[in-house]
């Protein structure tokens, strides 16, 4: 069995937003919710780096071990996906969360925030049937069921954000630091997976 | 005739210029990707020059213990801390909340209840010893009144915050998932919006009761002989003993502790950062199970602990003996007509119960 992974080479990316954009227009996220976000570090000086970031589908996922109506659940392929039928919106995973995945499509008075939003690694949801109406409306596509990859990484220009197996990923990205003899950063791999590359 | 051969000419040249355009084009197209690399080989020049200028401190390592720190950098993404890539946080959160407040809660929840189900079955609580029938005014309606409506807002607050806490291992094995998250989609808006009726209960009913729960000199002697609940005779009291005021000083900081984080919770709105949520919800996670306790004690001490005490808050009046037995100093005072009577200004009089 795979184990769905993420990886961002920060000495790749440009911060061009296109896995944002490609993440929005595949599920039809609503307006407010960005599951996936590029942050800049050092912005406009000599060092600047750039990192895509979604939910990473942690090991051990500290919002499934905090959620009180206990709706997380990981695939057979490591993918931490939830149940918004049985989300009650209480912000708990946010709270938890290293990454800032978790995201609420309304904020407002007497801690009301709607049903939790966040990637899928474009796996839909719980639904019975995948790529039913159901599952496209509440939780966007389901790429995974169709043998597809995740759209953001697909569409990563410079290939920056590498999405799949993880042992494939590291593979890769352990190709690309001896080659370019950097030091590998696999940003966010200690916090999410408790291993590095 | 004599333009043909230069028309000619001109459209060859045209179409050589052209091209040559696409040439370079191109060319231009494969080379100045390239130039990412001048642009790193100066950057890192750049960089070992500013590491050998920042006294040793290597820009490299800089910015992963930015990310590290859960420092902001820059997002097009617009939102609250969005621009954070890391926030550790969390993780001692968690621990907090499924460590300690969840099962160090739970021990002292059920510890009390345990200690008071033992206290009862050995003692059988603090019966009446000398009913006289002669009734004296102890809360007056206005004061019952407000002791029911936040006790009742105050353990339907418990519930459902309880539920929330620890439904996840105590209903969910009960009653399946799909079960208690259909009672926690209820408990959550209940908790919500009934917690501000119950600060408001909360407050009136510190503010009014405090001239009830001011320490006087004989509490000491309260305490010393442990409120007499180990036997021995009855300590002094006044219109509250010194368990009772203690009751109403953990009420003071617990319930404003527990105001002001669920205040906190309640309004994601207001632009509160994760740090500050996490910290009030460990702190109304606390204060919460530390009020549960006390109110689980209060309870038993107002009803099966000791008898007669109940219908002081039903009937509003108390029996003189019970009085005499539990709050000696309050029914001298009453007697004496000095005491104001059942702490209410314009109620009846209560100093003549003959
Ligand atoms: S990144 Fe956040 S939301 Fe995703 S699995 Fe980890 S803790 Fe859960
Ligand atoms: S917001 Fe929803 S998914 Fe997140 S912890 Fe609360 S109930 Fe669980």
């Amino acid at each position: 069995m795979a184990r769905m992974k993420f990886l961002c080479d920060s000495e790749r990316c440009i911060e061009c937003n296109g896995c944002v954009t490609a993440c929005k227009n595949e599920h039809e996220v609503p307006w407010g919710v960005n599951r996936r976000r590029v942050v800049t570090l050092e912005d406009g000086v000599p060092g600047e780096r750039s990192i895509s970031v979604a939910c990473m589908h942690c090991t051990d996922a500290p919002c499934a071990a905090v959620c009180p109506v206990d709706c997380f659940y990981t695939t057979d392929d490591g993918i931490v996906l939830h149940d918004k039928d049985l989300c009650i919106g209480c912000g708990y995973c946010f709270y938890a969360c290293p990454f800032g995945a978790p995201q609420y499509p309304q904020k407002e008075a007497f801690g009301v925030r709607g049903k939790m939003d966040k990637c899928t690694f474009c796996a839909g949801g719980p639904e019975g049937k995948d790529n039913s109406d159901e599952e496209r409306q509440k939780y966007g596509k389901n790429r995974i069921a169709e043998g597809k990859l995740p759209l953001c990484a697909e569409m990563c220009a410079t290939k920056a954000l590498l999405a799949g197996d993880g042992d494939m990923v590291a593979d890769i990205y352990r190709e690309r630091v001896t080659k370019r003899s950097t030091r590998p950063q696999s940003w966010g791999w200690l916090t999410a997976y408790q291993e590095d590359v | 005739m004599s333009e043909s051969p230069s028309g000619m000419n001109r459209r060859a040249k045209r179409l050589r210029a052209m091209l040559w355009s696409v040439v370079l084009i191109a060319a231009a197209g494969m080379l100045l990707p390239l130039t990412a690399y001048v642009w790193t080989a100066t950057v890192q020049a750049q960089e070992s020059s500013d590491a050998a200028a920042a006294d040793g401190k290597n820009p490299r390592s800089e910015y992963w213990r930015e990310v590290r720190e859960a420092e902001p950098g820059y997002t097009a993404v617009r939102g609250q801390e969005t621009a954070v890539l890391i926030q550790s946080r969390g993780q001692t959160w968690r621990e907090l909340r499924n460590g300690p407040v969840t099962v160090l809660g739970a021990i002292m929840v059920v510890g009390m209840l345990v200690a008071l189900a033992a206290y009862h079955l050995k003692t059988g609580g603090a019966k009446l010893e000398h009913r006289t029938g002669r009734k004296i005014l102890r809360w007056a309606m206005s004061d019952r009144v407000l002791h029911w409506y936040t006790a009742v807002l105050f353990v339907i607050l418990a519930i459902t915050g309880l539920s929330l806490l620890w439904g996840r291992y105590v209903l969910i094995p009960a009653f399946g998932k799909e079960g208690f998250a259909a009672w926690a989609n209820i408990a959550k808006p209940v908790h919500d919006y009934l917690s501000l009726a119950f600060t408001a209960g909360l407050v009136v009913m510190l503010l009014k009761w405090f001239h009830h729960n001011v320490p006087a000199s004989y509490d000491r002697e309260w305490f010393r002989q442990a409120g007499g609940y180990f036997g021995g005779g009855h300590p002094p009291a006044g219109f509250a003993n010194a368990g009772e005021k203690m009751y109403y000083w953990v009420l003071v900081v617990g319930g404003t502790a527990l105001v002001v984080s669920g205040f906190y919770l309640l309004f994601p709105n207001l632009g509160f950062e994760r740090a500050a949520m996490q910290n009030a919800n460990i702190i109304h996670g606390a204060s919460a199970l530390v009020l549960c306790t006390a109110v689980i004690a209060h309870i038993y001490l107002g009803t099966l602990g000791s008898e007669g005490a109940l219908e002081g808050m039903i009937s509003g009046e108390v029996d003189e003996g019970w009085a005499r037995q539990h709050h000696n100093v309050w029914l001298e005072e009453v007697q004496q007509g000095s005491a104001r009577p059942a702490g209410e200004s314009g109620g009846r009089s209560a100093a003549a119960p003959t």
